[in-house]
């Protein structure tokens, strides 16, 4: 187990550093630069000379393998560099929108796992009836439905009949929790709903699955009641694969609300993204990309030590 | 998700006799698969609009009436116009042809490749399998929209562009999941027996590996087409996807439509109901395709 | 020159005032105390306004900083009424020939960390400005070419000396990106200091910025300016999307908006807040153009290009596009309003300006087939920015499909839009904007010139450059008008490098409980928010 672990930690790497080489490349692929955008702004008239202090200010007039070193040297020295659009510590910019993706992401997943165990449970349990279908028309709806159109019909909606709008700035919530709510409740139930989907289609399949299991059979053949070899014996055992992409997709969301953050002026990690993008902030992209990546590896990793943990067949070598 | 392959070739589906007419076929899929059913006439509409635009609209999608702008539905104007005056039910049905060629361009290409990368790298085995994989690991670990958003940036917009945008992280996924069903297969004697024939590496995958991950590489594509048409929509409504006038739905909800929502209410609606109603029925397709090609889940 | 600038002060004619919609309301006394909440569209760069160039640093870092003098705040749209803001008295006249320039410093002026303000200070801000040092970048350096020197004789003097008389050294001068700063600040904590930190002798102190999100000031109780500011405090608030700010304003999640909505919002708004809304609107110092790559085929031909301008029917446009986008002004390359813009008779001669659009692109398909381009088809090359790039764009397609050229629309984001003009140069026709801050006929009209920094039509004009030399050496307005209109003609009716397709027009629909702020011409302009308060 130890070993397994070990091993899988160090496969991490040559994925982390392919990401970085992949990453740093792409972007300076992208035509334009930093300074350009920054400098050009009145009738697009730029200062030559301005933009080139700015572009020897910001190291991108170095060779190319010489900013790549940079980029890398900087995780041994723990100096993920400055952005180049503001100036200001990669490190201090990613932590403050960390707090709100994250809090995002935690709430987007419960909700999503309330909606989608009990419906994926009725849905397997009442297979191919009108409840399966309706269940199945529901769940597919979510994942269907752009998440960014959902939020914006809520937000007209409520500005419509109400006159009301969720708050355009984030505070925490160990501040003011519930103001933190009013505004994150409802990019959390759009995005929420739309994961929903995909857990209660897999809670559904593997629970039925589950169902067919010779256990299960006995169980039936022993006449026990369908509702307590469900709750008790086949669900426990069909989450399962539940849990796995519960947790894959609970690493997608840190990272992966780009446009629903847009809808909703959320000033989280997928709208620093957008922005560094457009502003062709290199650094500050790559150390996003980065950040993504790495939580969605550890939680591969994490997802398969539980699972390697929870179910003693499997083994790996 | 793994799929496992011991069970091709459906036997439900082989069951049919085979001199039943098309209406017992149709009753019988309806009767079987009725999510499937209904998905699938979803996607006949949306393929006779894409295909027969010409002949359900006599407006120009482009065309620009100034004294219609943001017009309220009406017989003139079946769904209402938008911002620049342009009826937006022409637009919707244009826009379903941008639709099913992102969507199927998109998937197409993105599975295909997928296809091939994942057979090979099972084939091959040993250390090309590993260094595949840890190539493909190093792209799933980005989100989808996070790497089109690059590549859109190094390439620049348009439909083409966004095309190769949304293909290119499809690849991975596809790969990856019949790559753990070409390897099942990989030991079944006849891939030896093709070898041993001298039977190149390529007719060996083609001809012998390939047909049978038809299975997965069925279930993975139908899901691409509605993954595409929503990562589309994403794209154009962060404004670096399709370009206006070209008709799609997701510009269609970007700007005005968002902007004027609350006077003009059906341009904002109409379009992301045309969103929604074409992935649903996708993936309630593509759900059916799962159920018929993956024996684990067919009913008791 | 001076003459000129005195006969452009009946120039506050752009402004208007929507009928129905009431004007800010001055005749109340200002209610001091609360906090206004603002919605930003740009992104802060760095703090630095003699680097930086976006509205998007001026409306949240503007107020911690007083400029050495500024437009009248009581009549903004006016291009010529300049008030001191550090000095004192009137703005000097010039003396020596209109080459020496005197300013008296206000005295008692306290920096935010409580250093008192001097005439070193001011020196040693527009020696940064006019003379960086080695490797510091000035953005508008250019502009303040017609100075000699800065000195300051003593403590409350600075003398300007310029090398030639120029009536745009004092527009230049009020630039609202001039920030004031401290001598010390600059001496101990180096040029680039400001870049990320503050210390102004602004109405408001630095409160705090959090990235992405907001900018929060807080009420500077030791302001220069009598019982200002009205306000406790401000907060700028980060948001990118144009709805997102139209909803902040309907849902009052923020008071105002300092760049411009569309027509269409506002009317929304209105309808849904009745009174509860403030419109101000007036023409803008911006104003959309096309450009052609003159060095690539066919656009090399005048023909093709003339044709390209005829297609385009600016008076229905000035019409229609004008609900949803923030243009609306048909006019030259002068702006409307001004002494030096051509007048409606002048204006139609030029091509693609007559009434009669369908002779106009009867003749443009007449050139085109003369030019063996009858089925042209090219790509517009756009900024990704909806308002108003890509309505323009999207409506100049349109124009163009009824001559029956076909276009698309290749909309890219920012930094690779300038980079296609400035480098790649890798496009045909494109979508352009000339923005400028104090309106300065004679300087933002410099656009035009084919080698201009700015100018990426790629062309060669010597004739061009000649008519606008003599005209900035001009003294007679009437003759200097006489050649504003030769060097119209032929930058877009005889050889049309680009074209122009309407002016912008600012929009400011905003809670009516805010007041003292007015309208200016530009969204660089009035956004020192020191005679801002809420009426709640």
């Amino acid at each position: 187990m130890y070993k397994y672990i070990i091993n899988r930690i160090l496969l991490m790497i040559p994925t982390l550093l392919g990401a970085a080489v992949l990453v740093f490349f792409v972007l300076r692929l992208v035509p334009g630069d930093v300074c350009e955008i920054r400098l050009a702004g009145t009738g697009l008239f730029a200062d030559p000379e301005a933009i080139k202090i700015c572009q020897d200010d910001l190291g991108l007039n170095d060779p190319t393998y010489v900013q790549f070193g940079r980029f890398i040297s900087g995780y041994f020295t723990f100096d993920l560099g400055k952005s180049m659009w503001t100036g200001r510590a990669v490190s201090e910019e990613i932590g403050l929108r960390f707090q709100l993706s994250l809090q995002i992401a935690i709430m987007a997943t419960i909700i999503s796992v309330i909606i989608a165990v009990p419906l994926g449970t009725i849905s397997a349990v009442k297979q191919d009836t009108w409840i399966d279908y309706a269940v199945r028309t529901f769940s597919i709806a979510g994942i269907a439905m752009p998440s960014f159109w959902l939020g914006m019909l809520m937000i007209l909606g409520m500005l419509i009949y109400t006159g009301w709008m969720p708050p355009l700035d984030y505070v925490s919530p160990f501040e003011d929790p519930i103001g933190n709510m009013t505004q994150l409740i409802w990019p959390a139930l759009a995005t929420g709903y739309r994961y929903s989907a995909v857990i209660t289609r897999m809670t559904r399949s593997s629970l039925l699955e589950v169902l067919r299991e010779d256990y299960v059979r006995t169980a039936r053949a022993k006449g026990l009641l369908e509702k307590v070899i469900v709750n008790q014996h086949a669900l426990k055992n069909a989450l399962l694969p539940v849990v796995t992409i519960v947790g894959i997709e609970f690493a997608f969301l840190i990272g992966g609300l780009v446009v629903t953050e847009q809808v909703f002026n959320l000033n989280g990690l997928g709208k620093l993204f957008v922005d560094s993008v457009l502003n062709l902030d290199f650094n500050m992209t790559q150390q996003l990309v980065m950040l993504v990546a790495l939580i969605f590896v550890l939680a591969n990793l994490v997802v398969d030590v539980l699972y390697a943990w929870l179910d003693p067949r499997i083994r790996y070598a | 998700m793994t799929v496992t392959t011991e069970n091709l070739g459906s036997p439900d589906i082989e069951a049919l006799p085979e001199r039943d007419s098309l209406i017992v076929r149709c009753w019988n899929l309806v009767r079987r698969q009725p999510l499937g059913a209904a998905g699938l006439l979803f996607i006949a509409i949306m393929t006779v609009m894409a295909f027969g635009a010409e002949v359900l609209t006599s407006i120009n999608p482009e065309e620009q009436m100034f004294e219609h702008m943001l017009e309220a539905p009406s017989w003139e104007f079946l769904l209402g116009t938008d911002n620049f005056g342009r009826d937006i039910w022409t637009r919707i049905i244009y826009g379903a042809r941008t639709a099913m060629l992102v969507g199927f361009f998109a998937a197409f290409f993105g599975s295909v490749i997928g296809l091939m990368l994942g057979v090979g790298s099972a084939y091959f085995g040993g250390k090309i399998d590993l260094i595949f994989q840890r190539v493909m690991d190093i792209f799933l670990a980005f989100p989808s929209i996070i790497m089109a958003l690059a590549v859109v940036s190094v390439l620049g917009t348009g439909l083409q562009n966004v095309i190769i945008a949304i293909m290119l992280p499809m690849i991975p996924q596809c790969a990856r999941v019949v790559r753990s069903s070409a390897l099942s297969i990989r030991e079944i004697p006849y891939v030896d027996a093709a070898r041993a024939l001298g039977y190149s590496h390529g007719r060996i995958i083609l001809r012998h590996m390939s047909p049978n991950v038809m299975a997965p590489f069925l279930i993975m594509f139908t899901s691409f087409v509605g993954q595409a048409i929503l990562a589309e929509a994403s794209l154009s409504y962060l404004g670096l996807g399709v370009q206006e006038p070209i008709p799609a739905w997701g510009l269609m909800l970007q700007g005005g439509a968002e902007e004027y929502a609350e006077s003009a209410p059906w341009a904002a609606v109409f379009p992301g109901l045309a969103i929604t109603f074409a992935v649903f029925a996708f993936n309630l397709f593509g759900d059916a395709v799962r159920d018929v090609l993956d024996p684990k889940l067919r009913s008791r | 020159m001076k003459r000129i600038m005195a006969r452009a002060a009946t120039l506050g004619v752009g402004l208007a005032v929507g009928a129905g919609f009431a004007v800010g309301a001055l005749a109340a006394t200002p209610k001091k105390g609360g906090v206004l909440e603002f919605v930003v569209a740009s992104k802060i760069p760095s703090y630095d306004g003699h680097q930086e160039s976006t509205f998007g640093m001026i409306h949240p870092i503007r107020p911690f900083y007083s400029l050495l003098i500024r437009i009248n705040p009581e009549n903004p749209s006016s291009a010529t009424d300049f008030v001191c803001d550090l000095c004192v008295g009137d703005v000097p006249k010039g003396t020596d020939g209109g080459t020496k320039f005197t300013f008296k410093i206000k005295q008692g002026v306290k920096f935010h960390d409580g250093t008192p303000l001097t005439s070193a200070d001011v020196k040693a801000t527009y020696d940064k400005i006019v003379f960086p040092p080695q490797g510091v970048p000035s953005t508008r350096k250019a502009f303040y070419s017609m100075i000699d020197s800065v000195t300051a004789p003593d403590a409350d003097t600075v003398v300007f000396k310029l090398k030639f008389p120029s009536g745009a050294f004092i527009p230049a001068l009020a630039s609202p990106f001039n920030f004031v700063y401290s001598k010390k600040d600059l001496d101990e904590k180096g040029y680039s200091w400001h870049k990320t930190n503050v210390n102004g002798t602004g109405a408001y102190t630095f409160k705090q910025h959090q990235p992405g999100a907001f900018v929060e000031g807080t009420r500077n109780p030791d302001y220069h300016h009598e019982g200002k500011p009205y306000l406790d405090g401000y907060k700028a608030i980060s948001a990118p999307k144009m709805a997102v700010r139209i909803q902040a304003i309907r849902g009052d999640r923020a008071a105002i908006e300092f760049r411009g909505f569309p027509p269409k919002a506002r009317d929304d708004l209105k309808k849904a807040l009745g009174d509860d809304l403030t419109v101000q609107q007036g023409d803008w110092n911006c104003a959309s153009t096309f450009v052609f790559n003159n060095e690539r085929k066919p656009f090399d031909d005048v023909r093709v290009r003339r044709a390209l301008t005829m297609a385009i029917d600016r008076w229905t446009g000035a019409k229609y596009l004008s609900k949803i986008a923030i243009v609306k002004s048909v006019g030259g390359i002068v702006y409307p309003g001004s002494p030096l813009a051509a007048t409606e008779e002048e204006l139609t001669k030029i091509s693609g300006f007559g009434k009669d659009i369908e002779a106009s692109r009867a003749e443009a398909k007449r050139l085109l087939k003369e030019a063996g381009v009858e089925n042209l088809t090219f790509d517009l090359h756009n900024r990704a920015v909806d308002q108003p790039y890509k309505l323009v764009g999207t409506w100049l397609i349109d124009q163009w499909r009824r001559i029956g050229v076909k276009v698309t629309q290749k909309a890219v984001s920012t930094g690779q839009w300038y980079d296609v003009y400035r480098k790649s140069k890798d496009y045909d026709v494109g979508v352009f904007a000339n923005c400028q801050s104090v309106i300065n006929p004679l300087a933002d009209v410099s656009g035009w010139l084919c080698s201009a920094s700015n100018n990426y039509t790629y062309c060669k004009d010597e004739e061009l450059e000649e008519t606008f030399k003599a005209m900035n050496k001009e003294p007679d307005p009437a003759k200097q008008r006489v050649l504003m209109r030769k060097f119209e003609n032929r930058a877009m009716h005889e050889k049309v490098y680009g074209a122009m397709v309407l002016w912008w027009y600012k929009i400011n629909p905003h809670r009516s409980y805010v007041k003292g702020w007015k309208i200016a011409p530009s969204h660089y302009l009035n956004q020192h928010l020191d005679n801002v308060w809420l009426d709640k």
